[in-house]
């Protein structure tokens, strides 16, 4: 029964077998939709998705732009900031080195000062010295004359002859002191 | 088949292919030309209103056409024919693709029911009259004529003692079995598809108007009809989109530097 169906049917139709007007229409209908898509539907998608497109590259360049600006001031302040950090190492650098300078200086000056008061007094203590030692030769020998004259009892008159004795004394006093002074 | 319509002792009028060829509704327009004219209307009308007022972020309805649009173009047209290429066939493998989508559908719409794609007239308009001659076209246009068949016919890297036996394969498949095969595929599977859901939905109501007992096994009858219908769901979907796949993969193909 089902095979006298399609056999009925086939008569008329065979499914295989295209009908001329449906391929005519399916092709006329395919164009016209496919003239409608490619002539507004298509331009207008694709025009959008340059515009989105656009918009997006637009977006991460400009973010791309911002990032390399900061991180060219972030170098800059980098830069900046190692330079103030070398300026101070090298004025910490130059500060000390002024300092040693300084003291090694005052250290001389002192030293200077000290070695020329030191000479000074050495220079003053000589010179006390002499005179003392002036002083008192004249002394002694004024006292040396005094004491022999009341021992003797008489008076030296001859002043030639007294200042000879009492020179050669000193003198073979000072002979004596000297090994021991020194 | 046979069994229950000896059980039920009235006559089951099996569907067969009388039914894809309904008379004619007026004149000798019949009603799957009515739904082809309708589908173009349709597909147009959506893209037209999705595409008139198109805004960078898009609304519901702009994201629903563009996710058909988008589909068509990235999924199909870039995948198979290369982001080199793809921009010119666009349009075409989008036509393509909701031309077929949408008359597949018609099987499942109430009151409309009946695949377009059924009758083999129509998908065979669209392979043999306007992808095969499109793939061909910008294949010599882009190989020259020697060039584009020895593309076509020789599959480099063949050792040369099977060359006369790969080139008449290839040549009957390239120039021949190709557009003939996208054609049959969608239209066997519609056609196959919907004589399943007659059968099923034809007996059932048979089952229950005239059994007597058998009036219990219509449940399932119907049942099997409604799953039926979404795997029919996904096999018109699917159909669609080889059948766009295909024309894009053609296209790429031609247009292919080297294998």
């Amino acid at each position: 029964m089902y095979d006298i169906l399609i056999l009925a049917a086939e008569e008329k139709h065979n499914p295989v077998v295209p009908q001329i007007a449906e391929v005519i229409l399916g092709l006329i209908a395919f164009l016209l939709l496919f003239f409608v898509i490619k002539k507004f539907v298509s331009p207008r998608f694709e025009a959008l998705y340059a515009e989105r497109t656009a918009k997006i590259e637009g977006g991460i360049e400009k973010a791309e732009q911002a990032q390399a600006e900061a991180q060219r001031t972030l170098e800059q302040y980098k830069e900046q900031l190692a330079e103030a950090r070398a300026e101070a190492a090298r004025i910490r650098d130059d500060a000390r080195a002024e300092g040693l300078q300084i003291i090694e200086e005052l250290r001389e000056q002192a030293q200077a000062e000290s070695a020329r008061i030191v000479a000074q007094g050495q220079h003053q203590l000589d010179a006390q010295r002499a005179q003392i030692i002036a002083e008192l030769r004249a002394d002694l020998g004024r006292t040396a004359v005094e004491l022999a004259s009341k021992v003797v009892g008489e008076s030296l008159e001859d002043e030639a002859r007294r200042r000879g004795t009492v020179d050669r004394f000193l003198n073979e006093l000072d002979a004596v002191a000297a090994p021991a002074n020194k | 088949m046979t069994e229950m319509v000896l059980a039920s002792g009235d006559k089951f009028v099996a569907p067969g292919v009388a039914d894809f060829f309904l008379p004619p509704i007026f004149g000798s327009v019949t009603k799957p030309m009515v739904l082809l004219v309708l589908s173009i209307l349709i597909i147009g009308a959506f893209f037209i209103a999705a595409s008139r007022n198109l805004k960078l972020i898009p609304g519901k309805f702009q994201f629903a056409a563009e996710s058909v649009y988008d589909f068509g173009r990235n999924n199909i047209a870039r995948e198979q024919i290369g982001a080199k290429d793809f921009k010119p066939f666009i349009p075409l493998i989008l036509t393509i693709f909701c031309f077929i989508l949408v008359n597949n559908l018609f099987g499942l719409i109430p009151l409309v029911q009946f695949p377009t794609m059924s009758h083999i007239g129509f998908p065979l308009a669209v392979s043999l009259l306007v992808v095969y001659p499109v793939y061909h076209f910008v294949g010599f246009k882009r190989h020259g004529f020697v060039g584009y068949l020895k593309h076509q016919t020789v599959p480099p890297g063949a050792p040369w003692f099977v060359l006369p036996l790969l080139i008449p394969i290839e040549f009957f498949q390239k120039f021949i079995l190709n557009p003939l095969t996208l054609a049959i595929r969608v239209f066997a599977a519609m056609f196959a598809g919907h004589l399943l859901l007659l059968v099923f939905t034809l007996a059932g109501e048979f089952l229950l108007l005239n059994g007597g007992l058998t009036v219990i096994v219509a449940p399932v009858s119907f049942a099997f009809a409604i799953a039926l219908t979404f795997l029919e769901a996904l096999i018109m979907c699917l159909q669609a989109y080889i059948f766009a796949l295909l024309s894009a993969s053609y296209i790429g193909m031609a247009l292919a530097e080297e294998h």
